[in-house]
């Protein structure tokens, strides 16, 4: 009997400790998981399953250098789309990214997937982080 | 109930043996066909005219000029694309690569991409696009030429026709063909899809093994 109840509160303890945890994780996993659909049918048939790229045609998103040090300007980027040539990984691309009109909500969570696949771990980037990324796009 | 398991058993073995028995799979022939009824030697023959792929003439990647002739004792695939396509396409030559890099060194199979949007893919953007990719060489041409020509010609590959929207973007259907050296069409795979293009990869090995195909028209 004792120990049913000491089982018992273990498991609630394990429970408490998993829920409690998750604020955040649960954040990250929700835009994660969208994120992913999001990736799969607007990113994927240009940048590729694995964030490979495509030659010297496409970049990859497999460069963590590249992600990081434009953090600011990834939401403007997916938003507004790409013209100007762009470095990444030592290449220059220079072709033409389209524009991808997407609620805010939708753009963090692709983001949120891509900057944590493909060995990129940045965390997660939220809708209103998103939002303030867009007010100084240029 | 234990009767009926012991059918399904031996049916599915018939079939298995079946399987092992048919391993040269004969490639369908596509399109119309006519049969043609003629006098041979005081008998009377009845002969197929297969649907084949007309002439045409466009300029390739290096500016050469390239025809249906050019294609005489080849096995060639054909697909229909643009440069700045942001849709399938990229993912189309993504898997076409594939195909390239099968038979890049095997002279009498080629591949051919037609440009539906010739006033931007100019030959020096497909010389770009072509070097971007790695391709070099003579085995996939990309093609350009006037767009009525092109269009008139994705008829005959039974692609559905290329179709401009208000917003000038084009839309197709991102087909592989896959055309004999009797200019016939013997397949049509999706090109966005793999597994697909793993499959015409194979078909083309089994084409080059057909006896018949060492006849050019």
């Amino acid at each position: 009997m004792k120990l049913k109840i000491i089982i018992g509160l273990g498991l609630v303890c394990i429970a408490f400790i998993i829920s409690c945890q998750s604020d955040d994780q649960l954040e990250f996993n929700r835009y994660y998981s969208n994120g992913r659909t999001i990736y799969q049918s607007k990113c994927q048939n240009c940048h590729g399953a694995k964030g490979e790229g495509l030659l010297a045609l496409i970049p990859p998103l497999t460069d963590s250098v590249y992600l990081k040090s434009h953090k600011d300007s990834l939401a403007c980027i997916i938003k507004y789309g790409l013209s100007k040539p762009i470095s990444v990984s030592g290449r220059s691309f220079e072709g033409q990214m389209p524009v991808n009109d997407l609620p805010s909500v939708e753009i963090a969570s692709a983001l949120t997937y891509i900057t944590n696949s493909f060995g990129n771990k940045m965390g997660t980037i939220t809708s209103q982080q998103v939002d303030s990324d867009l007010s100084g796009c240029r | 109930m234990g009767k009926a398991i012991s059918a399904i058993a031996v049916i599915l073995l018939l079939n298995a043996c079946r399987f092992n028995t048919n391993d040269k799979k004969i490639l369908p022939i596509y399109g119309n066909r006519q049969p043609v009824t003629k006098t041979v030697n005081g008998a009377t023959v009845t002969d197929t005219i297969y649907q084949t792929i007309p002439q045409f003439k466009f300029i390739n990647q290096y500016g050469d000029s390239i025809s249906n002739k050019s294609l005489n004792g080849d096995i060639y695939v054909a697909d229909f694309f643009f440069t700045t396509c942001p849709s399938i396409c990229p993912i189309m030559h993504r898997n076409m690569l594939d195909v390239y890099n099968a038979f890049k060194n095997t002279p009498d199979v080629k591949i051919i991409s037609h440009t539906i949007d010739p006033k931007h893919d100019s030959v020096a953007v497909l010389k770009k696009y072509a070097d971007k990719l790695g391709i070099t060489g003579n085995t996939w041409w990309f093609l350009q030429g006037k767009k009525e020509d092109t269009y008139k010609l994705s008829e005959s590959y039974l692609v559905r026709k290329p179709q401009e929207d208000a917003k000038q973007v084009f839309i197709h259907d991102g087909s592989f063909l896959l055309i004999d050296k009797q200019k016939r069409i013997r397949g049509s795979y999706d090109g966005t899809d793999p597994k697909q293009v793993s499959q015409l990869i194979e078909d083309i090995k089994t084409l080059r093994s057909y006896p018949d195909e060492i006849k050019v028209k």
